[in-house]
């Protein structure tokens, strides 16, 4: 293992988020703050509880894994992305280090960042609502695994990618879609049976609930399904990555 | 001295199709200086760039140091720097940060000694901590070759490292390669001026569409291809060639005739034609000799590929 070419990769991305610390801290407390306002003041005060969780309080979860899901492929998929732009990323491809190695300096990165972002998020969130989490280790586990998962997948979109739209492409017309639609503010269960059933076909419902259970004990599906969807997730980001690499796809000619 | 990189019977099809590379044979020897010469499209970068690992083989076989370089690339990229042909940079980087990131990604620790030298030794140093898009292209050029050292390769690949580069700062730049052959360090480089070469390399392989055209030592190349020219400042004007100066190769151009050949024939001719300008009673007031340039051998060379 190349540990200083891992570390020398993670620093020059983490340093990347620290020089502009000021926006990378004042985003997403704003938009927390915004969303406890609209959904959490204006529009909550008027909705009941579910499951027993004020509609402030359920919303929490929600709100972390939108953020963390659209932050972990937007940086993740920069990070590789930009080197291949500029073409720098001749020095990783004739540097002696496995791609095994690229992926854990980038990924790594990317997936350190948004786990400081959700547990912004977090903080913020508890100045507004009573945030109460139930399993800690498990809602580490899955925020975690989250965070892994979807930068893995950002990583994907940043070597598939042709152009700086496409960097945008996937995050802004699938992830945030689906993660609105996959009960990040409101129960699957408050829908007719038919769009129930369809739900379960959106894969961050798993997430999500799996997620939201680790705070509330209540999730949409069992916590078991929430786990292995999770986990397989993550498998398959890998083994496309795996592909990637031993394909040279978009890397090499 | 042994060969440090040997390359046999190399091809490269571009996206299946293309084929930028033939049966390439090539081998470089240790501590040597070797120039990779072609024109525009010839396969110069793409040879580079399969021993760099930034180009998949399509079939052949390269060896560095006696290890396969898709089986131990580790060991051998460790060894390698690359200086390749665009300007490709991270602008918003500083000199001083990019070459660190440049160590370190090729696993070694951080050295504030070893680089401020470096970046000294390149001219460099007063803007080590300048972002790169304030340098200038000759400048970038400099960051470039100092990020390619700063692991310590003892290979070094430079695709065309003086272009853009000014008059006197590439003759300084060759100082410097001459002061790294000397510590060892096998360097091999492209260039389209082919005075670098002849400054430089101790050998030179000339390509041309994908093809090894040519590789010999510098000095037997010019010998052995080079041909040797004799022009004579004449007193009085020549119309014609007499009829007995006919066997020599002679132009004439108002008052000057000229003599071209092979530097490989032995001086029979010359003299034979110094006594026929003596009988034909031609007399010059002066005589100058040429020898042929690398670069006009170049471009014979390709020509005739
Ligand atoms: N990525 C690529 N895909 C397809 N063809 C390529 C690619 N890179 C290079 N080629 C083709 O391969 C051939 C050799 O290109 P290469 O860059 O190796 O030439 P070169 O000798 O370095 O030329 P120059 O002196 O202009 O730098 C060219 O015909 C080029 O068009
Ligand atoms: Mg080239």
């Amino acid at each position: 293992m190349n540990f200083q070419a891992i570390k020398t990769i993670y620093m020059f991305e983490m340093i990347r988020m620290f020089r502009t610390i000021g926006q990378s801290i004042a985003a997403p407390v704003i938009s927390t703050c915004l969303y406890f306002i609209v959904f959490g003041s204006a529009i909550g005060s008027s909705i009941e509880s579910i499951d027993g969780v004020s509609y402030g309080s359920f919303i929490v979860p929600g709100l972390i894994m939108l953020s963390v899901l659209t932050q972990s492929i937007s940086n993740a998929s920069f990070g590789i992305y930009f080197p291949r732009f500029t073409g720098t990323i001749y020095e990783q491809l004739s540097a002696p280090i496995s791609y095994l190695e690229i992926v854990i300096g980038y990924v790594g990165a990317a997936a350190s960042k948004s786990l400081l972002l959700g547990l912004l998020i977090l903080g913020t969130a508890n100045f507004f609502v009573d945030v109460s989490i139930q399993n800690i280790p498990l809602m580490a586990a899955f925020l975690i695994l989250s965070c892994i998962t979807f930068s893995l997948f950002g990583f994907i979109i940043g070597i598939w990618a042709e152009s700086f739209d496409n960097l945008q492409f996937i995050p802004l017309l699938v992830i945030t879609p689906l993660t609105f639609l996959g009960g990040s503010f409101y129960s699957i269960k408050m829908l007719p049976p038919i769009w129930q059933k369809i739900s379960l076909l959106n894969p961050l419902v798993y997430l999500i609930s799996g997620f939201r259970w680790s705070f509330y004990g209540n999730g949409d599906v069992n916590l078991r399904v929430s786990f292995i969807m999770t986990a397989l997730f993550l498998i398959v980001s890998l083994l496309i990555i795996r592909w990637i690499f031993k394909t040279g796809y978009k890397l090499k000619t | 001295m042994n060969e440090i990189i040997k390359i046999s019977k190399l091809n490269k099809n571009y996206a299946g199709k293309y084929q930028a590379l033939t049966d390439v044979d090539l081998s470089i020897k240790s501590g040597e200086i070797f120039a990779l010469l072609g024109p525009n499209g010839a396969g110069k970068t793409t040879l580079i760039s399969i021993i760099c690992g930034l180009v998949r083989i399509t079939s052949g076989i390269i060896n560095v140091d006696g290890k396969n370089i898709d089986d131990q690339p580790r060991e051998i990229r460790q060894r390698i720097g690359l200086v390749p042909q665009e300007l490709t940079t991270n602008m918003f980087e500083t000199v001083w940060d990019t070459v660190q990131f440049t160590r370190g990604l090729f696993g070694f620790k951080k050295n504030n000694d070893f680089i401020e030298n470096l970046l000294k030794k390149l001219s460099l140093w007063d803007k080590r901590k300048s972002t790169l898009m304030t340098l200038s292209g000759g400048m970038k050029r400099r960051v470039m070759i100092a990020k390619a050292l700063a692991h310590e390769p003892d290979i070094l690949f430079l695709d065309e490292p003086t272009a853009g580069v000014d008059v006197s700062l590439r003759k300084d730049m060759w100082a410097q390669l001459h002061e790294l052959r000397k510590s060892g360090v096998t360097i091999i480089l492209t260039t389209h001026y082919i005075e670098e070469a002849e400054e430089m390399a101790d050998r030179i392989g000339v390509i041309n569409n994908g093809k090894i055209v040519i590789v010999e030592e510098k000095e037997k190349l010019i010998k052995k291809l080079g041909k040797k020219h004799i022009s004579f400042e004449l007193e009085k004007e020549l119309t014609s060639i007499p009829e007995r100066l006919s066997n020599f190769k002679l132009t004439v151009k108002d008052k000057t005739l000229n003599y071209e050949y092979d530097s490989k024939n032995t001086d029979v001719h010359i003299s034979k034609l110094f006594d026929a300008l003596k009988t034909e009673g031609i007399t010059y007031k002066d005589i100058n000799t040429k020898q042929s340039s690398l670069e006009e051998i170049f471009v014979e060379l390709v020509k005739n590929s």
